[in-house]
């Protein structure tokens, strides 16, 4: 690192890991602490009052709270974990940061350097380990590798394409002493993290959109990494495209915008699905093609053109071979599209969409939401929630049923107001994502949509709710049952419910001995009184409502299926 | 198509650089034919030849995802025309077999090889050339019991302007930066 001799402070290395912090600006870390980390603990004991220590009640909540955090704010979450078991337990969250593109520093501790590769108490090779899931890994063996490495951590978490950095540091390297002095770090010559656009191929780009006749934007998480939401609205509207977005890409553009023509993919809207194979011109801002999304690549946008808009190279051509690549952040590249496309309608084409909205309403939307059946649907009772919110709260789910019934049926007024676990699917991530949520934006309302199943895999962390006691309500949609694996094997294994029916415990029960208000919903009835009640009180609530046993999420397409075979029943 | 590429990949000289390449191969079932690594003609920066056999659209994937890592500066890939690379072997035969008759000497000859050291007990023989021309050596040699036969991976340097890169790292070189040691 470059070592500047001015203004450096004799300290130890736990006290630079902190100071470290600082200089990024970070006052809110999740973690659990442990031996190999215990001098860095010690040191924040110096410093409660700067930087705000969560502890949560195991290392993969810490992870993805961290997450929940990033996700509200932009920000790079932070989380600390011990050596061995620590480390290991940060895995998925870890993992799962990497997939979405997520910007987390994890810092590890690690055992003495002398005991490194010998098998010593709670050792494991974590920098081997999260090798493949990480945007960056190192590991600090001496004291005076810490600001650098933590500055260089920092802006690689958040520059450019971005994703978790793990940072292991030696027990020894904690306790000794070094220099300190803090540099950002503000380049890295073997890493670009945005490359410019290549001016030919936005004009070709432009061409395309100025020729095409059904052109459909598809919006992904990069416009919201990029901060690019109003970009994407002026070109846009400029151009009269209508704009179906992925999972992530979710509140980039507000729900009720008349371009807004619904979600892609495997549970997406029917129209966005189905008119994918009739453009003639694919426009993917930020997203990357993912297998949810497109179905079977053969029988992906077979009519169309693409465009493929995005900050990260090794995307382009990945998953599919597009005509015109745009480079480069989409803040930046947006507006020198938007210069060069003229001005545009498409209501013919827009209206197209509109067809097919009538169709999905009929066949499944108007069921989902006002249910002719006794049961409750998971969908009513999102939509409900989502309107009492006055649809501008920040939702979170976990996995499964429910996050594709929330990402449907929840409306958005705003950016980043949703927190969900898109590429790598973990169940378990929602309670602690919602922490880190509201603890980034504690003026918003969170409400975290979580199932069954899901809740089970960090129901721990009610109990890091009833320390730090923070409000967030909790929707527990409960059928008893993994209820998307179960869907699978109704539609897909002759109903055969192989380990997939769960026979619970008493949740009002548990979470009112983690100290929050509970209640219960089986009944419609009572349904409207009890979210009115949920959102006028203050601190933790979980409103269980029990749904129907077997409601199945549809359109569907299954999985390897062309997108224009999505299935309505 | 399957075809052989030859991979040249310079980073930084950090730990577990060579891990986080082969992981994208790895990743990918994408066996290494061969593989070298040493510091290139810059101070501090490491250069990997690396060859596999696989598709085109494959290695261009293959080149994106190594690209992308961290401390990778630069990965290329080259189709056979387009490169001049050598392996190295050696050879460890008998001595008696070297001093009985010239059947071994003609062969060193005939391979533009050449006769390493001498031994009491064994001779010691170095060929550079493509795998093929080693390995027809490899062939001709056994029949006088070779003793050990070790081959390199490939180097390689282009047949293009390859100034272009040697400017583009040195101009690397003079920046500022934030290294680790």
């Amino acid at each position: 690192m470059e070592k500047e001799q001015k203004n450096t402070k004799k300290m130890t290395g736990s006290h630079a890991v902190i100071q470290s912090l600082l200089a990024e600006g970070v006052d809110l870390i999740f973690g659990y602490p442990g031996g190999a980390i215990m001098p860095v603990y010690d040191a924040l004991y110096d410093y409660h009052d700067k930087l705000h220590h969560v502890l949560t009640r195991h290392e993969q909540g810490a992870v993805h709270a961290a997450q929940g955090y990033a996700r509200v704010t932009g920000k790079v979450g932070v989380s600390i974990v011990t050596s061995g078991p620590g480390a290991t337990n940060a895995v998925t969250g870890i993992a799962d940061a990497m997939i979405d593109s997520t910007p987390l520093v994890v810092i590890s501790g690690q055992v003495g350097s002398s005991l490194l590769g010998t098998d010593a108490f709670q050792e494991i090779d974590v920098v081997g380990i999260t090798q493949p899931i990480t945007k960056w890994n190192f590991q600090i063996k001496s004291a005076q590798e810490i600001p650098g490495a933590l500055a260089r951590a920092f802006y690689i978490a958040r520059s450019g394409r971005p994703g978790p950095v793990l940072i292991d540091i030696t027990k020894d390297a904690q306790s000794s002493t070094l220099d300190f002095a803090y540099t950002p770090v503000t380049k890295i010559r073997s890493y670009t993290p945005v490359n410019a656009p290549d001016e030919s191929q936005i004009l070709k780009a432009a061409q395309l959109i100025n020729e095409a006749k059904k052109p459909l934007i598809l919006v992904g998480q990069g416009v919201i990494l990029g901060g690019a939401e109003n970009e994407l609205k002026t070109f846009a509207e400029k151009t009269g495209i209508p704009a179906a977005w992925t999972l992530l890409g979710l509140s980039a553009l507000p729900s009720d915008h008349p371009l807004n023509v619904g979600m892609l993919g495997m549970h997406g809207n029917y129209g966005p699905n189905v008119l994918t194979n009739e453009a003639d011109l694919l426009i993917a801002i930020g997203m990357r093609f993912d297998d949810r999304v497109t179905g079977n690549t053969k029988a992906y946008g077979v009519n169309a053109k693409f465009i493929h808009m995005e900050l990260d190279p090794a995307e382009i051509n990945k998953i599919i071979k597009v005509d015109a690549p745009i480079l480069g952040n989409v803040k930046e590249t947006l507006p020198l599209l938007t210069a060069k496309v003229i001005k545009n309608n498409h209501a013919e084409w827009r209206n197209e969409f509109k067809k097919y909205d009538v169709v999905e309403a009929e066949r499944i939307i108007n069921e989902e939401l006002k249910p002719s059946k006794d049961g409750i649907t998971m969908g009513e009772v999102i939509n409900k929630i989502s309107t009492a919110y006055n649809d501008d709260a920040i939702c979170i789910t976990d996995v499964g049923q429910h996050q594709m019934m929330a990402s449907r049926y929840f409306k958005f007024k705003q950016t980043r107001s949703i927190v969900t676990s898109g590429g790598l699917g973990t169940m378990g991530f929602g309670l602690p994502a919602a922490i880190g949520a509201k603890m980034g934006r504690p003026d918003r309302p969170v409400v975290l949509f979580v199932g069954d199943g899901g809740f089970q895999m960090t129901i721990q962390e009610l109990g890091t709710i009833f320390q730090t006691e923070i409000d967030v309500k909790i929707v527990l949609l409960n059928n008893n049952f993994l209820g998307m694996v179960r869907q699978w094997q109704e539609l897909f294994f002759d109903k055969r419910y192989a380990s997939t029916e769960l026979i619970n415990p008493d949740f009002q029960t548990i979470a009112k001995g983690y100290g929050l208000h509970v209640e219960k919903v089986t009944n419609r009835s009572s349904l409207d009184e009890s979210i009115g009640r949920m959102i006028k009180s203050k601190g933790a609530y979980l409103l269980e409502v029990i749904v129907e046993k077997e409601g199945n999420v549809f359109p569907m397409v299954p999985a390897g299926a062309s997108v224009s075979d999505v299935r309505l029943e | 198509m399957k075809q052989e590429f030859t991979i040249s990949i310079f980073s930084e000289n950090h730990v577990g650089l060579l891990n986080q390449i082969t992981n994208v191969l790895t990743r990918r079932q994408i066996n290494i034919e061969s593989l070298t690594t040493s510091e290139s003609a810059i101070k501090g920066i490491h250069k990997f030849t690396i060859v596999v056999n696989t598709t085109r659209e494959q290695v261009e994937k293959l080149i994106g995802q190594i690209d992308k890592k961290i401390d990778v500066l630069k990965a290329f890939v080259f189709t056979e025309d387009e490169i001049i690379h050598q392996e190295m072997a050696l050879y460890k035969v008998p001595t008696e077999q070297l001093l009985n008759g010239t059947e071994i000497e003609t062969l060193v000859r005939q391979y533009g090889a050449r006769i390493l050291e001498v031994h009491h007990d064994y001779a010691v023989i170095e060929k550079t050339g493509h795998k093929q021309e080693t390995q027809e050596l490899f062939d001709k040699l056994d029949k006088f019991g070779v003793l050990q036969f070790t081959r390199s991976g490939r180097i390689a340097v282009t047949r293009t302007n390859y100034e272009q890169l040697a400017a583009y790292l040195r101009s690397l070189n003079k920046e500022t930066n934030n290294t680790l040691d």
